[in-house]
Formats: C-alpha cells, sequence, structure tokens
C-alpha cells in the first residue's frame, strides 16, 4: 500500500512538471542530429555514406524523366531544381488555391503530377514519392526553415497547435508531453530529441530506407496506443504547419539520417 | 540502372593507397520476416560483390542475410595504372548490376 502511494506521489509529482512546462525556449532548438552518436552523425555528414543519397539520386533521374500521357517531365516546367527548387521546401507547407487547405510537399508533387502530368497519383510513402520529394527538400539543405507568411494558414497551424497538446492514446500522452517538456532524457534507452521536422524525408536506421514525415508521426502515434491518422489525412498537414514554425530557424538537413 | 553511389578519386599517383566505396539500394531482404497474414517474405539479398580494375578482378565480397538494406562497402586499393573501376552486384535471382569509375593515374 505504502509502496502505491510512494507512486501515485511520483505520478503526481511529473504531472505537476509537464503542466508547468511552456514549449522550447527560442535559444535551446536543437536539430535531432545533435543528439545522434558521432557515428550517426558521421554517416549523415558525408555524403558518400549517407544512404538517403540514394533517393536523391533516383529523384533526379525521375525529376528529368517525362510522364507518358502530357510527355512532359518535371523538369520540362521546373528547368533546373538546384535554382527552381531552392528554399521551397524551407517554407512548406503552403496554402493550395485549389483546395482552400495547406499542402505538403509531397502533396504538392502528387497535384502537379495529376494536373500538369496527367498521370496517376503516386501512393503516399512510395519510393518514387520520397524519391522525388527527398530530391526536391534536398534543394534546400542548410537553408533556415522560414515558413510562409500566409494569414490563411493561421487557422491550420492553431489546429496543428491543439493536436501536439492533445493527449492522446491508451499511455494518455500528447507530442508535447514528451518533446517540450521532456526533450533531452531519455525514454528507455533512446534520448529524446525536440521533435523538429528539418531532415525529412529522412534516412531512417530502424526502417531501413527513407521514410515521410508523416510515417514518422503515424510511428509515434501507434506509441501512445492510439489510432494513427491515415496518410495523407489533413491533420497530419495542420501539424507539419505547426512544427514548422516550431522549427523556425534551424537549417534544412535533408536527406537526414536518423537512428 | 544501379540506384549505385560510388566513389572512386578521379586523380592518383603511382603506386598510391586509394580509398573507395560504394553503395547500392537493395532491400536486402532476409527470408525470415513474416508479412501480411503470415505468409513468408521470400529472400532477396544481394549474394556477391565484385570490382575490377582494368578488368582483373581486385576485391570481392560474399554477402549474407545479415547485412543491412543498402549495403555500404568500403576498401582499398594500389592505384597502379589508369583505367575504369568497375562495381557489380550479383543477387538471389542471378542478376547482376553495374557501375564503373574511371581513375587517371600519374
Amino acid at each position: 500500500m505504502r509502496a502505491l502511494w510512494g507512486l501515485a506521489g511520483i505520478a503526481a509529482v511529473i504531472g505537476c512538471s509537464i503542466v508547468a512546462a511552456v514549449g522550447l525556449e527560442n535559444g535551446e532548438k536543437r536539430s535531432g542530429f545533435d543528439f545522434m552518436t558521432p557515428e550517426t552523425q558521421a554517416l549523415q555528414a558525408d555524403d558518400t555514406s549517407n544512404p538517403g543519397m540514394l533517393w536523391v539520386l533516383q529523384g533526379e533521374q525521375l525529376w528529368q524523366q517525362p510522364e507518358d500521357s502530357a510527355n512532359i517531365a518535371c523538369a520540362g516546367c521546373h528547368g533546373d531544381a538546384a535554382q527552381t527548387m531552392r528554399g521551397v521546401a524551407a517554407r512548406y507547407p503552403a496554402f493550395d488555391e485549389a483546395t482552400r487547405r495547406p499542402i505538403d510537399l509531397a502533396g504538392r508533387i502528387n497535384s502537379c503530377r495529376g494536373v500538369k502530368q496527367q498521370a496517376e497519383p503516386m501512393a503516399p510513402d512510395s519510393d518514387e514519392l520520397l524519391a522525388l520529394t527527398t530530391y526536391v527538400a534536398h534543394q534546400s539543405r542548410g537553408m533556415p526553415i522560414t515558413p510562409a507568411a500566409d494569414s490563411r494558414l493561421e487557422p491550420f497551424r492553431d489546429k496543428g497547435r491543439r493536436l501536439f497538446q492533445s493527449r492522446i492514446g491508451q499511455l494518455d500522452l500528447s507530442c508535447a508531453a514528451c518533446h517540450d517538456d521532456n526533450w533531452g532524457r531519455r525514454l528507455g534507452g533512446s534520448v529524446i530529441p525536440q521533435a523538429h521536422p528539418n531532415g525529412y524525408p529522412l534516412y531512417r536506421l530502424e526502417w531501413q530506407g527513407v521514410g515521410s514525415l508523416q510515417r514518422r508521426l503515424r510511428n509515434c502515434m501507434i506509441g501512445v496506443r492510439a489510432e494513427p491518422f491515415a496518410f495523407g489525412a489533413p491533420e497530419f498537414v495542420d501539424l507539419e504547419l505547426y512544427l514548422m514554425e516550431r522549427a523556425r530557424g534551424l537549417p534544412m538537413e535533408t536527406p537526414a539520417v536518423r537512428p | 540502372m544501379a540506384r549505385a553511389l560510388i566513389n572512386v578519386p578521379k586523380t592518383a599517383r603511382r603506386g598510391e593507397i586509394v580509398e573507395i566505396r560504394a553503395m547500392i539500394a537493395h532491400p536486402m531482404e532476409t527470408g525470415y520476416r513474416m508479412g501480411t497474414n503470415g505468409a513468408n517474405i521470400p529472400r532477396d539479398i544481394i549474394r556477391r560483390f565484385a570490382c575490377a580494375y582494368d578488368g582483373e578482378e581486385v576485391f570481392s565480397a560474399d554477402l549474407f542475410p545479415a547485412v543491412s538494406a543498402n549495403p555500404f562497402i568500403a576498401f582499398t586499393l594500389v592505384a597502379t595504372a589508369s583505367g575504369t573501376i568497375t562495381f557489380a552486384w550479383t543477387d538471389d535471382s542471378g542478376e547482376t548490376q553495374t557501375a564503373s569509375a574511371d581513375i587517371t593515374v600519374s
């Protein structure tokens, strides 16, 4: 019985500390890169050993490859990605006029594909879509995240903030409970990072492949035993909007490597 | 076209030891995993990697299911003469993917 009360006391202390903390202070923003082992950092830092570069390579080929139906490649309109796509990933998600909603980079690539190339949309998290997204986002590597200043995005960003702070799942945890209040501490054997989306799509050693931010968010939702949103769900784009605002100023690292 | 990243120095002095790096996109499926409904995912790995310098094999490696996806292999060569270094990865179905790079030795 005494042990039980002790546990309740500990739980109360943890509960209070979670309630008391508010977001991230400006000076303490740190990329997930800083929390990794030196070996994994070295893997990301050298382009000849970074496995994410395989997807960049594939994306570069897809960028040049015309689609059958309209016989036009991405490069046909956008030209040299190194110039036209520079900085794009650092300001996405952007407001989409057609759907009156924010749209993420992969969503934009797929909609461009449907409208301009008259081709079938690529499956979410498919290798081709990931390769193109990685290639486009790679052009912004090293640039600071600067979310688009568009007032129409504000209500969606607020929705994202609320999602970030809402407790979900059987474990009753919010994103903020770990990544705002307890970053830098350990969950099991792993360090809890600040959850910045500055390296996506990224190569995760656990996945043995490149994956999207949505895949990562689904992982976390399953981890707290919540029902994850489907790929392409509007909630994910709202959440990404908020995460990008939260990570404002951090340099892009695509393709990052994470454990 | 193989999705491979190879890193060979463009130039080298005669007799210099140069580092060669090769990485290829490959799932390296072990054959021990189960997919949906308990169906076995068939094994699909690269069995052999070989590197030839001007047609002569100078390095090779046998790979096994424990090797991770997108295998990365680094090794050193002695630069003897200008020529082409070719890389070949052979998988379970017997198919070979190749890549090559030139080196100039002065």
